[in-house]
């Protein structure tokens, strides 16, 4: 049980340097997006993680059904607000690549760096 | 139950209703007048709060009824009240003066979007300062970062593109960061409520997530407050965003993650972790030193007026996180006024740069040539900005660069090494502020577009001018009374550092 419960934490961890290291290291802007979207999610995951209970199941009342273990809601209902800021981000990101490809006519990071010089 | 209960609610409400209705305003100058009236109206919210803060009182307003713990908190103290008045004031001052140059930047089918996003972002930073939630923050920070970055993708060229792409990477990157911090913390002590959180860290035996949270927590706000190394976002997005948005967002929006910094680290973590206080500062003044030296060395180079202010405000940023570092009241107290007051003097020379470059066409030092001699009272008020920058007697900078002297003198041998940076930091701003005025005033107008086709106008307009006057007169008031500020900072100082067990 105990490795099952860091089971998540690690596959946390290691998306979140997955994602991070292709935001840093890619040049492409998509796919710097992508990697932010692989970066926020890991954090999603590791919201989820912490509000199971051993045996909890959806905190929602029944009738005949006493001492009901719940897992906790609260970490949920948090993530569902950052997902929509997740979301919201990565459509507003998508939308600058859009136009810095009509500015530019590239995505790379690199060469609009190179083309603002000239 | 009265209006004025309501007050910490309509703080934000009041700019993020007027948002969408401002979309729907058609027509010359409409959309500009609705946004303008709710931000006032925002400023006249966040005068009546900081006249209740000014008696040490805090207000608690419970978010649709549920009592604190566990719903969400609005709190105003000295602290928020402070950095309430300094957003509401640059977003007013900065939109009074807006609308000639956003209308010929924007044109009038998109102008009502943009004042749309502007209040937007004015309700995120507002919502920051004012809740006592912790993840309520994470949800403002992102309001006001989306709407920062399109109001920054709307500058003039293509070069403002890529600049708000890079501070949607850098600024997501430093939001995701401070939810893992959050998370851990929430971990550890099931709750979000700051003042809870404080309490509840008291009785958390295993430290380690809660250490790990204050490293997320303060890299994350760290790279939202462009705190040197982690500023490079900063100068890009200040030059090329629409120049009323470089003066709004660059009196209050990076003021304001440093506020969250300091809440998290000294008004929850400082009492509850050993040796947070030297951790805190042995990581962080030795950054704040570094970017007073280079962010001033970079602005006495740097030819773009609009980028050496941002490395200004690199260098400035750094006297305030050198005066948190101090870890004492006194040093405490300094940091708070110079947020205040920087805000003030960075605000005033950014609209001082707009009023100049609607005339001028161009940022670059040579572009400003003999432009005083057209425009004598902006270039007037770009003094006062200026010498308030530096810390000249008489005006708002000099106080805090006092108060921030003297803290560091307490300090001991290290302080004296702090204030020698202080000195040479300011020494600096003087060189790098003359660099303006000296084209300005004794540059001949050759070299500049002054014969100019395109040049439109050859006054400023007289609301910009306005703005601009209400904003140096503010930086010389509070220079000559700067009852009000020190005070607030004072009290704030005293609320983050009253935790110390």
């Amino acid at each position: 049980m105990e490795l099952l419960g860091l089971f998540n934490y690690w596959v946390f961890a290691v998306l979140l340097m997955v994602g991070f290291y292709a935001v840093i290291a890619k040049t492409n802007m998509v796919k710097k997006l992508l990697g932010l979207s692989i970066f926020q999610g890991a954090v999603f995951l590791l919201y989820i993680t912490m509000d199971k209970v051993d045996g909890g199941t959806a905190p929602i009342i029944q009738p005949g059904v006493v001492d009901a273990i719940y897992s906790n809601p609260l970490p949920q209902v948090l993530i569902l607000t950052a997902i929509v800021v997740g979301i919201s981000t990565t459509a507003l990101g998508l939308a600058l690549i859009v136009r810095i490809y009509e500015a530019y006519g590239t995505i790379e990071e690199d060469e609009t760096q190179r083309l603002d010089i000239e | 139950m009265s209006i004025a209960s309501q007050l910490p609610a309509l703080q934000i409400v009041v700019p993020l209703l007027v948002a969408p209705l401002t979309v729907l305003l058609r027509g010359s100058g409409l959309a500009w007048a609705a946004a303008t009236a709710a931000s006032a109206m925002a400023f006249a919210i966040a005068v009546a709060l900081t006249l209740t803060a000014l008696d040490g009182a805090t207000i608690s307003y419970d978010m649709g009824g549920w009592p604190a713990p566990y719903g969400i908190e609005l709190r105003l103290d000295a602290f928020s009240a402070l950095l309430l008045l300094l957003t509401t004031g640059a977003s007013t001052l900065s939109l009074l003066g807006a609308r000639d140059s956003i209308a010929e930047l924007m044109g009038e089918s998109r102008e009502p979007l943009f004042y749309a996003a502007w209040l937007v972002a004015l309700a995120g930073l507002c919502g920051i300062a004012i809740t006592g939630d912790a993840f309520n923050v994470f949800v403002f920070m992102e309001i006001s970062s989306l709407a920062t970055y399109v109001l920054i993708a709307a500058g003039p060229d293509r070069r403002a593109l890529t600049a708000a792409f890079k501070y949607l990477i850098m600024g997501t990157v430093g939001a995701t960061f401070y939810l893992i911090g959050v998370g851990l913390v929430y971990m550890m002590t099931g709750t979000l409520n700051f003042a809870d959180m404080e309490a509840r860290l008291a009785e958390v035996d295993e430290v380690r997530p809660i250490v790990v949270a204050a490293g997320f927590i303060t890299i994350g706000l760290a790279l939202k407050a462009a705190i040197f190394p982690l500023h490079v976002w900063l100068p890009n997005a200040y030059s090329s965003a629409p120049n009323l948005v470089t003066v709004f967002i660059a009196a209050c929006s990076t003021k304001v993650a440093l506020y969250v910094l300091l809440r998290f680290d000294f008004f929850v973590f400082h009492g509850n972790l050993v040796g947070h206080a030297f951790q805190f500062s042995s990581f962080l003044a030795p950054l704040a030193v570094l970017g007073i030296l280079v962010g001033s060395a970079v602005a006495v180079v740097e030819s773009n007026v609009k980028r050496l202010l941002a490395y200004s405000s690199v260098a400035q940023l750094g006297y305030i996180l050198l005066g948190a570092s101090f870890g004492d009241l006194a040093g405490m107290t300094a940091a708070i006024t110079l947020m205040f007051n920087h805000g003030l003097a960075k605000g005033a020379l950014f609209m001082a740069i707009a009023a100049l470059a609607m005339h001028t066409r161009g940022h670059t030092l040579a572009d400003l040539s003999g432009a005083a001699r057209q425009m004598p009272w902006t270039a007037a008020a770009l003094v006062i900005a200026g010498a308030s920058l530096i810390g000249i007697p008489g005006t708002a900078g000099f106080i805090s660069k006092w108060l921030l002297l003297q803290a560091a003198l307490q300090q001991g041998p290290l302080g004296v090494v702090a204030a020698v940076a202080v000195v040479a930091g300011s020494l600096a701003a003087l060189a790098y502020v003359w660099r303006i005025i000296e084209p300005l005033y004794f540059g001949t107008a050759e070299g500049s577009t002054a014969g100019g086709s395109t040049a439109v106008y050859t006054a400023t307009p007289p609301l910009l001018l306005l703005a601009l006057w209400l904003a140096a007169g503010a930086n010389v008031y509070f220079g000559l009374i700067p009852a009000v500020p020190v005070s607030l900072s004072e009290l704030a100082a005293a609320e983050l550092l009253g935790h110390l067990r």
